[in-house]
């Protein structure tokens, strides 16, 4: 079920080494054709091998150009629908076209704060190295998640 | 230095305290972990340990999380036992699981997920009135995170709501931010650990090569997380056409975990065990919202709700047939019954589950309903979505038909394939005095701990998240937290070690050939026909692939035999199997893409072989629904109540199993008693 990219709009990411296609791919299908010669158009991306690709939407998500799409898989599934996202900052939006023609839309939140602003140690305390070998994390007194249980469930402590 | 060619890579060499292969949910985990402790040991030490992460993708979208989850299905919060969770655990899995293992990730798995919603992942809220909001309208409602007494919304007794498309963006930057980018090299595909030249128990390494440009990458290494991931395409898939890529679980996922483990000679568990999830046909979405949060019943294809028709058939697999919650494999058992009975297709009875509840909503409430039935499959698994489209199907005017997909091997989901490693030392576990069966090899060690948590047999290699087996039920959350268990001991290793040297078992030019040998098949060879995917001299890693799918899915218990299998047909699959292996060293590799599928490809024709060797040792069928010996079909507690272990000669190329004795560490009676009354 495989993505595809279009000729109007892959730009080959303004011919920087690399596309964010490519970046991302998680199964290294995303390639750029810079000389053309494996799909007639130079410079731009394509997925090399689509019978590989889990339609994770990771490329579609990340195109500047909004250039990838997907068509879903010819061996199972009827022609005419199409399922596309655009992901902001903070959310991401999902048009839905079915085979009949119904339309749908939805919008959904994908995080709650700002990207990129993540201070993973910020308020974390600096654990001692003498603590290595104690049970827990080392944000376990301050994160509120450590679940000691019943010590009698216990059945072959001694 | 001069730059790579094709036919002549470059060579790079590291020397590295903590080497980190794979960069999903466990090793995301890991780095967080590690980072802050290497700074107290710089803090009061001075020492700065030399600590790298490398992925064959990019860390924002690898792994089993990269394309999102729509639930965590882990976490335990204030009202449930880390010992209930290790009872869940053990009984889905038939009751060969250990508990320590389990237990100890109960307990931690909640700060990795408090961790997540203080990063931004929006978590769904339960208010006062007992409304459901999404992540990020309950933050502006002003209702309290989890960790501060927020209510999350259940789907199921394990499981929390999230608004997840970003879940591993999110995870990713905190690890990237703790490790900073120096410490992470992506595209990278580590393919074989290496010994120590002169401790072969010992871990010293791990080579790997570039996909993106000719270089062989060579890292010595004091101590390696190996958490890589399950193994996903080794049987052949129920859609081979363009279809053969939307596997239920990642494709990438290729084996390496198991593979490169048991060639460095480490202990492997429970790799009969295998997972068949029963999902919405073709697009493999998730049925777990459907089932538990909207109250969805399955039929066969005349309606009827086979889970009560075939309820007596749990009876002949006592005490795990008897669970308030019966085992995964047992629901497929039932299933499949229907199935073979010729009473298909399988249905998600959508329609009749959103109809009830449309009768206590509201028209807005109704609205929101439906868009949580679309965000479950939006959010992990949008090609489910594609097909509904492409069949016109709305969930609250047509069904949607259920399949048991093809087998996978993981270790994090609901099954619990692995490395056999060392756990918890506070739990009451087995120790080295208690002994074990005979026929445990006398090289490897007795008891449920010998030194370092998540540390294999082979000295100074950990595992988490897939790699670690016979324990199961982490998902993404608990994959995390044991990343995080396993770095403190890392840590620890390195520092009781930080006076020796790792010297590698194999000259660098010798392991720089074998890791190119594909490529050298091609160039070679590749004049000889005109026609450059049909060679006598060398196999196309697609066509190996497929190859190895055919025998596990016709001998080992694929779909096609109705997950069947015998001794008689075991014994063929090992002689082809063998075949097999041999001709892998004749795959070809026409460009640095196709040298990644043949390792890939590589690692999975070991790891179908480990899944083959343990049915065939086994002698039940552990897990029925999952797949069948049918010349041993049935499960046998008196002899079979046990591990299966292994281990691997890399250099005689073959398997020993072997048993070693299970203990329950908590209760697990009180699974099998009646349920309360509701």
């Amino acid at each position: 079920m495989p993505t595809y990219v279009r000729t109007d709009k892959c730009d080959g990411c303004k011919g920087q080494d690399k596309t964010a296609c490519m970046y991302i791919c998680p199964h290294d299908l995303m390639a750029l054709d810079k000389d053309g010669s494996q799909t007639g158009h130079p410079m731009k991306a394509w997925n090399q091998e689509p019978e590989q690709c889990w339609e994770c939407y990771s490329c579609v998500k990340i195109c500047p150009q909004n250039a990838i799409e997907v068509r879903h898989y010819a061996d199972i599934v009827p022609l005419g629908g199409s399922v596309q996202p655009l992901r902001g900052s903070d959310s991401i939006m999902w048009t839905i076209k079915f085979r009949n023609g119904t339309l749908k839309r939805f919008k959904f939140p994908i995080r709650t704060t700002a990207e990129g602003s993540i201070d993973p140690y910020g308020g974390k305390p600096m654990p001692k190295v003498a603590e290595l070998s104690m049970p827990g994390v080392f944000t376990k007194e301050v994160m509120g998640g450590y679940r000691a249980g019943k010590p009698e469930e216990l059945i072959r402590r001694k | 230095m001069s730059e790579g060619t094709f036919g002549n890579p470059k060579i790079v060499q590291e020397e590295l305290d903590v080497l980190m292969i794979g960069g999903g949910m466990a090793c995301c985990g890991t780095a967080y972990e590690i980072m802050r402790w290497a700074e107290a040991v710089k803090a009061e030490s001075g020492v700065e340990l030399k600590i790298k992460m490398v992925d064959k993708a990019a860390v924002d979208r690898s792994g089993a999380v990269a394309q999102g989850l729509s639930a965590i299905n882990t976490y335990i919060g204030p009202d449930l036992d880390p010992a209930d969770y290790t009872r869940m655990v053990s009984n889905d899995l038939m009751g060969i699981t250990r508990d320590d293992l389990a237990y100890d990730l109960g307990r931690n798995v909640d700060d990795s997920v408090h961790l997540f919603e203080e990063w931004g992942l929006p978590i769904w809220k339960t208010d006062a009135d007992g409304v459901r909001h999404d992540g990020a309208e309950s933050m502006k409602e002003g209702l309290p995170l989890l960790k501060d007494g927020g209510k999350p919304v259940r789907s199921g007794k394990w499981q929390i709501m999230i608004n997840g498309e970003s879940y591993k963006w999110i995870v990713a930057e905190a690890a990237k931010k703790a490790l900073g980018l120096s410490r992470i090299e992506e595209r990278i595909f580590i393919v074989k650990l290496l010994n120590d030249k002169n401790d072969p128990s010992r871990i010293a390494g791990a080579v790997g090569f570039s996909v993106r440009d000719n270089t062989i990458h060579v890292y010595k290494a004091k101590s390696i997380m190996l958490a890589a991931g399950g193994c996903v395409n080794l049987f052949r898939p129920r859609s081979v056409g363009e279809g053969a890529g939307r596997a239920w679980y990642p494709v990438w996922n290729a084996g390496s975990t198991y593979a490169m483990a048991a060639e460095a000679g480490a202990e492997m568990t429970m790799m009969e065990n295998r997972f068949v999830p029963a999902r919405f046909k073709d697009g493999y979405g998730p049925v777990g919202a459907w089932f538990l949060l909207f109250k969805a019943k399955a039929t066969n294809g005349y309606g009827e709700d086979y889970m009560v028709k075939n309820k007596e058939m749990l009876n002949d697999y006592p005490p795990y047939g008897q669970a308030a919650v019966p085992a995964s494999c047992l629901r497929n058992h039932l299933m499949l019954h229907e199935m073979k009975e010729g009473r298909g297709p399988i249905y998600m009875d959508t329609v009749t589950a959103l109809a009830k509840l449309r009768e206590t909503l509201s028209p807005k409430e109704v609205k929101h309903l439906e868009s949580e039935a679309w965000e479950d499959f939006l959010d992990m698994c949008i090609g489910q979505c594609g097909i509904w489209v492409g069949e016109n199907i709305e969930p609250e005017k047509k069904m949607s038909e259920l399949m048991p997909t093809e087998p996978y091997l993981l270790g994090s989901h609901s099954g619990c394939c692995g490395i056999w490693v060392s756990g918890p030392t506070d739990l009451g576990a087995p120790t080295a005095e208690e002994g074990d069966y005979d026929g445990v090899p006398a090289h490897l060690p007795r008891g449920w701990n010998w030194g370092y948590r998540s540390m294999t047999t082979v000295k100074g290699l950990f595992t988490a998240g897939d790699g670690v087996g016979a324990s199961g039920h982490k998902f993404s959350s608990g994959s995390h937290a044991e990343g995080r268990l396993a770095a403190k001991a890392m840590v620890q290793y390195v520092l009781d070690n930080k006076d020796w040297k790792p010297e590698l078992d194999t000259p660098v030019e010798q392991i720089a050939e074998e890791i190119y040998k594909p490529v050298r098949n091609f160039l070679e060879h590749k004049d000889y026909t005109t026609a450059i995917d049909i060679n006598p001299h060398y196999i196309v890693p697609k066509m190996l692939q497929m190859r190895l799918q055919k025998i596990m899915d016709e001998y080992v218990a694929g779909c096609a035999t109705y997950y069947n299998t015998n001794d008689k047909m075991l014994a063929v699959a090992e002689e082809k199997l063998e075949m097999l292996k041999e001709d892998s060293l004749k795959m070809r590799a026409k460009d640095l893409h196709e040298l990644l599928r043949a390792w890939e490809n590589y690692h999975r024709i070991i790891t179908a072989e480990a899944h083959m060797k343990h049915i065939q040792f086994r002698e039940e069928s552990r897990y029925p629904g999952f797949y069948y010996r049918t010349d041993k079909n049935f499960v046998d507690e008196k002899n079979w109540h046990c591990f299966v272990n292994s281990i691997y000669d890399k250099s005689t190329k073959k398997w020993t199993c072997f048993k070693r004795k299970h203990v329950d560490l908590v209760d697990k009676s009180k699974l099998f008693k009646a349920a309360a009354p509701h």
